[in-house]
């Protein structure tokens, strides 16, 4: 999604190995499906 | 509670409060009293965030969800990192580039002035009746512990936020949330290491699991397609998304915290930090109500754990009939937990046989001792006790205060009041906002002096807070707190959402066709929610999609609309 007429969205992350927002916005939703998946191993270990 | 306890609750809460004034004592303009320090750094926002979401109902009702229905209420924030994400790359941006005071300005610049009011209008109604619920909540802590009057505990309990909100404004609401989040986990943290410390000494931790999986407390995934199913993962992915991108994107009370960002990294990193924490605190929070489940399968709990309630049956209502019903539980626990000792001896050995059986004569004994709670909970309502229809609210303060040494109940305490506190704080802090600038300076009085807004401002929020007293006072207790609050949000926020996805995404809807979409919409969740049984979740997503359909076929009905004023406004793909 861009947005038009937006320079700040292209302010810098200042994060090595996530230069970009879009790789911020992905390692996030990684660390989300990460939880989902041991939560469905907890629930398959324990129940 | 001990002296000790008494000290350690007084003193943590009016230092941080009094802490709040004091940092934030002197004039201060509008900007700073609605949307706080200009220089907050991404932890200071993401941990406001956090405090403002997470109340006292987080700390006292969830750990009470997880001892009655185990862990799968984690599911409803499924939706949620999704959600801030797209909040993060859309909304923040948009809110930041217009530096708008309030969510509803925005609403107002894109449609016109009749659609903000009805945003503005449907954030105090909702948020108003949210208001008093949770200040319901440490009321009901306090008084059943303190034997205090529940009106008394209501005022004192309220009063304190109300006065560091009222002088300080959002940056005492930013600056003691930080404290008040620090004694929270504190709190949480040493629960959970004195709960484990306390479980049997034979019992480890996967003992202790495998307890929980037996009884079904340990399911926190549930792929049914039943929507009358409360929680399940698609529910909390649907469901969830929706309720969270309105929450956290349009409703006022979070558009705030994260406004007052020193830049739009900061705030980005703040919402990001709550998308990849939010769901292990959930999870946290309810492993420790299943733990302590477990620990009542070894320890036997209360019939009833709401105390002053069995206290008034007993003496005003049918006590041999309670006192029949407590010795029933009492000797069925027995034989529930002598099954259990058995079924994971059975287990240690390696005989699977005794194992099964074991387990399933735990699971009757466990239904039937179920089965005579239900009836002893009968006989309160019967004998017109005041006891709630849910006790579960009651299970976690009855562990920390029965169980618990000196010292940590007070801290414990501390914790559910500075939750009670901080998310109270940011919501008067934001229903005072909304009425300023979106009614009073928008519709009453254009042109003032700064400091005459702080001063409405300041009157507004204690209008509120009044309020919200006022409420809580006259409220009756329905289901579970947590989902209470819940409930209230999704028949509304649906509809608030889609105000603001059609105003960021659909270029060719106007303010007239929004407006009579929104009305529309709002009719129908009521209708539907009075006569369907589905899980409250969905009528976020119901909401939302009958409101943006409603404002296409009005919109086609009506005939072109002229672009926006400002097309910058609107997103494009």
């Amino acid at each position: 999604m861009k947005l038009r007429d937006h320079t700040s969205d292209e302010e810098a992350t200042r994060l090595p190995g996530l230069d970009t927002w879009r790789n911020v916005y992905w390692f996030v939703f990684a660390s989300f499906i990460l939880w989902i998946v041991l939560l469905v191993v907890l629930s398959a270990i324990f129940s | 509670m001990s002296p000790l306890d008494f000290v350690v609750l007084i003193g943590s809460m009016l230092a941080i409060a009094a802490y709040g004034v004091w940092r934030t004592r002197g004039p201060q303009n509008l900007n700073d009293y609605v949307k706080g320090d200009p220089k907050l750094g991404w932890l200071a926002i993401g941990i406001s965030v956090m405090a403002t979401q997470a109340s006292a109902i987080t700390f006292i009702s969830t750990p009470g969800q997880g001892y009655q229905d185990g862990l799968g209420f984690v599911q409803n924030y499924f939706g949620m990192p999704v959600a801030l994400i797209l909040i993060a790359a859309v909304f923040l941006p948009m809110y930041r580039k217009l530096n708008v005071f309030t969510a509803y300005e925005f609403l107002g610049r894109r449609f016109d002035t009749k659609t903000r009011l009805l945003g503005a209008f449907l954030f105090l109604l909702q948020r108003g009746l949210a208001a008093g619920i949770t200040i319901y909540a440490p009321a009901i802590i306090l008084s059943t512990m303190l034997g205090w009057r529940l009106d008394v505990t209501i005022i004192l309990s309220g009063s304190l936020v109300i006065i560091y909100t009222v002088m300080g404004g959002s940056e005492a609401v930013t600056l003691t949330q930080k404290y008040q989040l620090a004694v929270i986990f504190g709190g949480m943290v040493t629960a959970f290491i004195v709960l484990l410390a306390n479980l049997p000494p034979h019992l480890s931790l996967t003992d202790a699991l495998v307890v929980a999986g037996g009884f079904n407390r340990m399911r926190a995934v549930d792929f049914s397609l039943d929507l009358r199913q409360r929680y399940t993962l698609w529910s909390g992915l649907l469901g969830g998304f929706f309720l969270s991108l309105s929450y956290f994107g349009t409703d006022q009370s979070q558009v705030q915290r994260y406004l007052s960002g020193a830049s739009l990294r900061e705030s980005r990193f703040g919402l990001m930090f709550n998308a990849v924490l939010k769901i292990p605190m959930q999870f946290f929070i309810l492993l420790l109500g299943v733990l302590v489940f477990v620990f009542y399968q070894f320890e036997r709990p209360p019939i009833i754990f709401n105390h002053a309630a069995w206290a008034s049956a007993l003496a005003h209502g049918s006590p041999e009939k309670l006192r029949s019903l407590d010795l029933q539980y009492a000797r069925v626990h027995q034989q529930k937990e002598e099954l259990i000792r058995q079924w994971l001896a059975a287990k240690h050995r390696g005989d699977p046989k005794a194992e099964a059986e074991a387990r399933m004569g735990a699971h009757a004994a466990f239904e039937h001792s179920e089965s005579i709670r239900a009836e002893a909970k009968s006989s309160l309502l019967a004998d017109g006790s005041h006891a709630t229809t849910n006790d579960s609210d009651y299970v976690f303060i009855t562990f920390v205060l029965d169980h618990l040494p000196h010292g940590v109940i007070g801290l414990l305490v501390a914790a559910f009041f500075a939750a009670a506190l901080s998310s109270k704080a940011a919501e008067l802090n934001a229903l005072g906002a909304t009425t300023t600038v979106d009614f009073y300076q928008h519709l009453l009085k254009r042109e003032a002096s700064d400091a005459h807004y702080v001063t409405a401002s300041k009157w507004f929020t204690l209008f509120w807070g009044l309020v919200a007293l006022a409420f809580a006072l006259f409220a009756s207790l329905v289901e579970n707190l947590i989902q209470a609050v819940n409930i209230v949000g999704s028949v509304f926020y649906g509809v608030v959402l889609a105000l603001f996805l059609v105003a960021f995404f659909v270029r060719r809807v106007g303010g007239t066709a929004i407006f009579c979409a929104a009305l529309a919409a709002q009719t129908l969740v009521f209708v539907l929610y009075f006569s369907l049984n589905i899980s409250y979740l969905w009528y976020n997503f119901i909401g939302c999609a009958a409101c943006v359909l409603f404002s296409l076929l009005i919109q086609a009905a009506l005939g072109p609309n002229s672009p926006p004023a400002e097309p910058q406004l609107v997103a494009q793909p």
